[in-house]
């Protein structure tokens, strides 16, 4: 990431996501450099599109782009800016930056992957606590707890950026909704991890691995519902 | 209109596995036989119209052709970001198909309105729109949409005119040495009458976007006059930079009509409505031999 330079204004907004963005590409997401393309690889969602220069350190880090693009970050011939552009970059689902739209790509992705009996892949939306702000996301929010789309985890990186912050805590505006959340330190790379598998395994149906939803350590009741990570980092103030 | 789009679309569900429909609760009810034959490609997201375009957008990245449809005023204005965003800066195509076109709810109100939604979508890039002058037009319109994967925009209304016409470009519809007029969808109609008697060359488009540059020049030549006139069902002038574009060469006078700026605050019915804006053939008459004489 020091390599990254030019776009300190965002420096909170890119180092509290890295940790996340990590254990997300190193243990987690079913896509690769060679199979960016496919159409089983999961989806991974960069929503708020600030301060992408830890997520441009996880893709060059992970081969998806040379790491010399790093050293030219919103030149002129550069593929990388400020805000990621997705037709750009390889590896990069969608172009972000203006708040509050990942949500709702994702759940259309979802929705078009269940469409096309795709059932496998899972769609990750990272997404900022101060980002949660934007309305659109609560339109997302309702409607995939009331249809149960169970292929989609939002992952929210809390450092307390919100300018009304969120009372009751940012997991309870999910949970209201009917999904399943977890609320971990987003530092901590095995409870990560740990978040990561169970929303993961909260959206297979049982039928998809041949065993009783009890066989696989997850609970029944927790079938039918998309996940919400929130992944506390230390405040950004 | 609205019912020729709710037939050829739930055929489209029937015939193309990559076609969906997305609502915003408007015309869901004529949705749910297609719901309960294709669950998962008739999505009715409730009212929420940034999620209606969002959701469009996620669809077209995963290969599918969505169809968004709702009142243009929600459709274009209310999601224009997402829009924007979710649709064109992703690089993503899909078929957003409005209803209530400009002041179709006249006894509504201005909240159901949107005389501007070609100008805003006119902000955007290479994008197709359709304003079918007639029901007839609609499903071939719709079809062939639905056959590619460019975004396009397809405008019903429910004014029509009295018979359906082919073709993408410029028709020519009656011929005359004085001036081209050029009626968009429901308009000619209208500029039909108004133009009784008049030595004009008539052309019709249902196909604004892309914008028949060849056809005008090809019939301005024909008419011996560069005199142009627009007549629009949405904001006067939407076309006027095509119209620019396409005469470069050739010295030209153009008269644009269309639905003013102005908010009316009035109710009443359509024709009240075409009264506010000077639309009414006699209207349109006094201003098309107006700028002919002048």
């Amino acid at each position: 990431m020091s390599r990254i330079t030019g776009d300190e204004k965002h420096g909170p907004s890119a180092t509290s996501t890295l940790d996340v963005l990590w254990v997300l590409y190193d243990r987690i997401l079913r896509v690769r450099p060679e199979t960016v393309n496919d159409p089983e690889r999961d989806r991974f969602l960069l929503s708020k599109g600030h301060g992408p220069a830890a997520f441009y350190a996880v893709l060059a880090a992970k081969g998806f782009i040379p790491v010399d693009w790093l050293d030219d970050l919103g030149g002129r011939d550069s593929r990388l800016g400020f805000h990621p552009d997705g037709t750009l970059i390889p590896g990069v689902e969608i172009g972000s930056g203006s708040l509050g739209h990942g949500l709702g790509l994702g759940v259309g992705m979802a929705l078009g992957l269940r469409a096309q009996g795709l059932t496998r892949p899972r769609v990750f939306v990272l997404l900022g606590d101060a980002e949660l702000d934007e309305g659109s996301n609560h339109e997302a929010i309702a409607y995939a707890g009331a249809v149960g789309l169970d292929s989609l985890t939002a992952v929210v990186v809390d450092n307390e950026s919100a300018t009304h912050g969120w009372p009751g805590g940012i997991a309870s505006r999910f949970a209201v909704n009917g999904w399943h959340t977890s609320t971990v330190d987003g530092r901590d790379h095995d409870a990560l991890e740990r978040a990561f598998t169970e929303a993961s395994e909260t959206g297979e149906p049982a039928s998809q691995t041949g065993e009783p939803a009890s066989q696989t350590g997850k609970r029944a009741s927790e079938t039918g519902k998309p996940s919400a990570v929130i992944a506390t980092v230390e405040r950004k103030w | 209109m609205r019912d020729e789009f709710i037939h050829t679309a739930t055929a489209l569900l029937d015939e193309d596995p990559r076609v969906a429909v997305v609502l915003a609760d408007i015309s869901a009810a004529e949705f749910v036989g297609a719901a309960r034959q294709h669950p998962d490609r008739v999505i009715n997201v409730g009212i929420r119209e940034q999620l209606l375009v969002g959701v469009t957008g996620g669809l077209a990245q995963t290969g599918l052709r969505p169809i968004a449809h709702t009142y243009a005023p929600f459709l274009v204005e209310r999601a224009f970001e997402q829009v924007k965003l979710d649709l064109d800066h992703q690089g993503a195509g899909a078929i957003l198909v409005s209803v209530g076109a400009s002041y179709d709810s006249s006894r509504v109100g201005r909240t159901h309105h949107a005389p501007g939604d070609v100008a805003l979508i006119d902000t955007l890039g290479n994008w197709t729109v359709h304003v079918p002058g007639h029901p007839a037009e609609v499903e071939p319109l719709l079809r062939a949409a639905a056959g590619h994967d460019d975004p396009v925009y397809l405008r019903l209304s429910t004014q029509a005119n009295e018979r359906a016409h082919d073709g993408y470009g410029l028709v020519p519809i009656r011929h005359g040495k004085a001036a081209t007029v050029v009626a968009v969808g429901p308009m000619l109609d209208p500029v039909l009458a108004a133009t009784d008697g008049l030595d004009v060359t008539v052309a019709y488009t249902h196909t604004p976007r892309p914008f028949d540059k060849v056809g005008l020049r090809a019939l301005v030549s024909g008419t011996g006059s560069a005199d142009v006139v627009l007549v629009e069902p949405y904001f006067a002038g939407t076309s006027a930079a095509q119209v620019a574009d396409a005469l470069v060469a050739v010295p030209h006078r153009l008269l644009a009509l269309g639905v003013t700026r102005t908010d009316p605050r009035r109710y009443g019915s359509v024709e009240d409505h075409a009264r506010y804006h000077g639309l009414t053939p006699e209207q349109l008459r006094e201003s098309v031999r107006g700028f002919l004489a002048a």
